[in-house]
C-alpha cells in the first residue's frame, strides 16, 4: 500500500502550501455551496411538477447527487490537479525529476498534487448521503451499505484509470490536455440517473465516459435496486480497467525521451 | 464609429484564424453545448410520461421542440468572457490590448458573431439526430418572425451583461465565485433549466424581472408561439431595457477598471 503513504506525504505538503492561503477556504466553500445549491434545486424543480423520475423518487436522486459530489470532489482532490501536473511535466521535460525517484512513477504522478479545500466537495457529497439516507428511512442494510462501498471504490477504479489512460496519450499528442475537457462536458449528464436516458445516450455513459458506473450504480446500491449482474460488471470493469491502463502506462511511458533529448 | 467598422472585418479575420488554429478546443466545447439541452429535453420527458403524460401542459414532443431550439439559441446568445477575462489581465493579455486604438470589446464580439456562425455546423447534424430520436412537435407560430429579431437583441443584452460581469476582474483575481452565482441564476431564471412557467414559487416572477429570460427562452418561445400579443412587446421592451443597462454599465465601468488597472505581465 505504497500509495497510500505517498498519498498522505503529498496531502501534508499541499495542506502546508493551502495554509498559507485561507480565504481560499472560504471561496471554495462558497463554490461548493452554489454547485450543490444549483444541482439540488433543478431536482426541486422537476418535482415541483412530478413526484417521480422514471422509477427514482426525490430522496433516491438525492442521493445520487450526494455520490455525484464525492465523486467530483475525489477526481478534483487529488487526481485532477496530479494529471494537469504529469501532463505540464512531460511536455517540459521535468518528469525527469518524477523518473528518479525510488517509487512507482504511476503512484507518484497519480497522487504527486493534493488540493485540499476540494475536501469540502466530499463533505458535501457525504452530508447529502447521509440525509437521503436518512430520508429514505430502513432500507439501508448491512448488505446495500457494502454493495455501495464496493461499486463506489469500483467507480473510482473505473475513473482513475479511464483518466490515466487519457492523460498517457501526452506521450504521443504532447499538447492534449483539452481531451479531459471531454470527461467535464460529459460529467454533468450524470447529476441524473443514467437508466432515464435513452440507449445510445446511457451506451455513451456506461462504455465511452463511463459515469454509470461511477455514480449512478453506487445510487442504485443506496436505493436498493442493485442488480447482481451489475455489481458484478461493475468490479470486473474496475479490473480490467486498473490493468489496461497499467499497462498502457508502461507502454507510453517508454516513449518519453526526457528534458535533454 | 466608421472607422470601428472598418475594423470587423480585419477582427473576424483574426478570429477565423484562431479557431481554426484551436479547432479541437472549439469542438470540445461544443460537445457541453450540445449536450445540456439534450439532458433536460430528457429529464423534462421522463418527468412529464411519470406525471401522466404533461407536466404545465407541454408533452415529451413539446419539450423536444423547446429543448431543440434552446440549444440553437444557447449556442448564439451564450459567450465564455466571464470565464477568461480573469486571464486577460493576470498573464497581462489586456496590456497589448489596450495599445491598440480600439476597446477589447470589438475583438469580443467578432470572435464570439465567427466561433457562432462557424460551429452552426456541429449544430446542425446535432438538430438533425435531435428531430430524429425526439419527434418535435412545431406549430405554426404567428409570432416566428419575431423570433428572428428577438434573438440578435438577445445575444446584445447577454452579451454586455457578460462582459459587465466580467469587469469584475479588475478588483479581485477571485472571479470564479461571483462567476459560479451569476451562472448559477442565468441557468434558473433564463428557460434553460426548465420552461419558466413550469419554475414553482418566486423562482419565475424573478425570471419576469431579470434580463436572461429574455436573452434566451423568449426567442425560443415567440418561435413556438407560445405567448400572447402584450407578453411579446414586453419582452421586446425588457430586451431594449437589458441591452441599454448593459451598455449603461460598460461604459462607465470601463472607465473607473482602467484607472485601477496596473499591467502586469512582460
Amino acid at each position: 500500500m505504497a500509495w497510500l503513504r505517498l498519498f498522505a506525504v503529498f496531502t501534508r505538503i499541499g495542506a502546508l502550501n493551502e495554509l498559507a492561503y485561507r480565504v481560499n477556504f472560504a471561496v471554495q466553500a462558497l463554490e461548493s455551496v452554489v454547485a450543490a445549491s444549483t444541482v439540488l434545486g433543478a431536482v426541486a424543480v422537476v418535482f415541483s411538477q412530478t413526484d417521480r423520475l422514471g422509477d427514482w423518487q426525490v430522496w433516491e436522486l438525492v442521493a445520487l447527487i450526494g455520490v455525484y459530489f464525492l465523486v467530483l470532489g475525489m477526481i478534483n482532490l487529488v487526481l485532477a490537479p496530479s494529471m494537469a501536473k504529469f501532463m505540464e511535466d512531460v511536455q517540459q521535460g521535468t518528469l525527469d525529476f518524477t523518473l528518479t525517484k525510488p517509487e512507482d512513477a504511476q503512484v507518484l504522478v497519480s497522487v504527486s498534487q493534493v488540493q485540499v479545500w476540494k475536501v469540502i466537495d466530499i463533505l458535501v457529497g457525504v452530508g447529502l448521503l447521509a440525509v437521503a439516507i436518512h430520508r429514505l428511512g430502513d432500507t439501508l442494510g448491512v448488505l446495500e451499505a457494502s454493495a455501495f462501498v464496493v461499486t463506489l471504490l469500483a467507480g473510482a477504479a473505473i475513473v482513475y484509470s479511464l483518466w490515466i489512460m487519457l492523460a498517457t496519450l501526452t506521450f504521443w499528442f504532447i499538447r492534449i490536455e483539452n481531451i479531459l475537457m471531454v470527461f467535464w462536458n460529459v460529467y454533468i449528464a450524470g447529476r441524473w440517473p443514467v437508466t432515464i436516458y435513452p440507449g445510445w445516450l446511457r451506451l455513451l455513459l456506461t462504455v465511452v465516459v463511463p459515469i454509470a458506473f461511477a455514480v449512478t450504480v453506487p445510487a442504485e446500491a443506496i436505493s436498493g435496486r442493485l442488480s447482481a449482474l451489475t455489481l458484478l460488471s461493475s468490479v470486473g470493469l474496475a479490473v480490467v480497467m486498473l490493468i489496461v491502463s497499467r499497462w498502457f502506462w508502461r507502454f507510453g511511458l517508454k516513449r518519453y525521451s526526457g528534458a535533454s533529448a | 464609429m466608421t472607422a470601428i467598422l472598418a475594423a470587423y472585418p480585419t477582427l473576424f479575420r483574426i478570429a477565423l484564424a484562431t479557431m481554426i488554429q484551436y479547432r479541437v478546443s472549439g469542438l470540445i466545447w461544443m460537445i457541453g453545448s450540445v449536450l445540456e439541452p439534450v439532458i433536460f429535453l430528457v429529464v423534462w420527458s421522463v418527468a412529464a410520461r411519470s406525471a401522466g403524460g404533461s407536466v404545465g401542459g407541454m408533452d415529451p414532443h413539446d419539450f423536444a421542440a423547446y429543448y431543440m431550439l434552446v440549444l440553437v439559441v444557447n449556442h448564439l446568445t451564450f459567450s465564455w468572457i466571464t470565464e477568461i477575462f480573469q486571464y486577460r489581465i493576470q498573464y497581462g493579455m489586456l496590456s497589448f490590448q489596450l495599445l491598440r486604438p480600439l476597446h477589447p470589446i470589438h475583438q469580443d464580439v467578432a470572435d464570439n458573431v465567427a466561433y457562432k456562425l462557424v460551429n452552426l455546423i456541429v449544430i446542425a447534424p446535432a438538430l438533425a439526430v435531435c428531430w430524429f430520436l425526439f419527434e418535435p412537435r412545431f406549430p405554426v407560430a404567428w409570432s416566428l418572425p419575431y423570433a428572428v429579431l428577438a434573438l440578435p437583441m438577445g445575444f446584445a443584452a447577454r452579451f454586455l451583461l457578460d462582459w459587465s460581469v466580467a469587469l469584475v476582474a479588475f478588483w479581485t483575481t477571485r472571479v470564479m465565485a461571483v462567476n459560479r452565482i451569476y451562472y448559477a441564476i442565468l441557468w434558473f431564471t433564463s428557460g434553460r433549466m426548465a420552461p419558466i412557467a413550469l419554475l414553482p414559487g418566486v423562482l419565475r416572477p424573478l425570471a419576469h424581472a431579470l434580463p436572461f429570460y429574455y436573452a434566451l427562452a423568449f426567442p425560443v418561445e415567440l418561435a413556438l408561439g407560445r405567448l400572447t400579443p402584450a407578453e411579446v412587446w414586453r419582452g421586446f421592451a425588457m430586451q431594449v431595457l437589458w441591452v441599454g443597462v448593459g451598455a449603461l454599465i460598460i461604459t462607465t465601468v470601463w472607465r473607473a477598471a482602467l484607472r485601477r488597472f496596473t499591467a502586469v505581465g512582460t
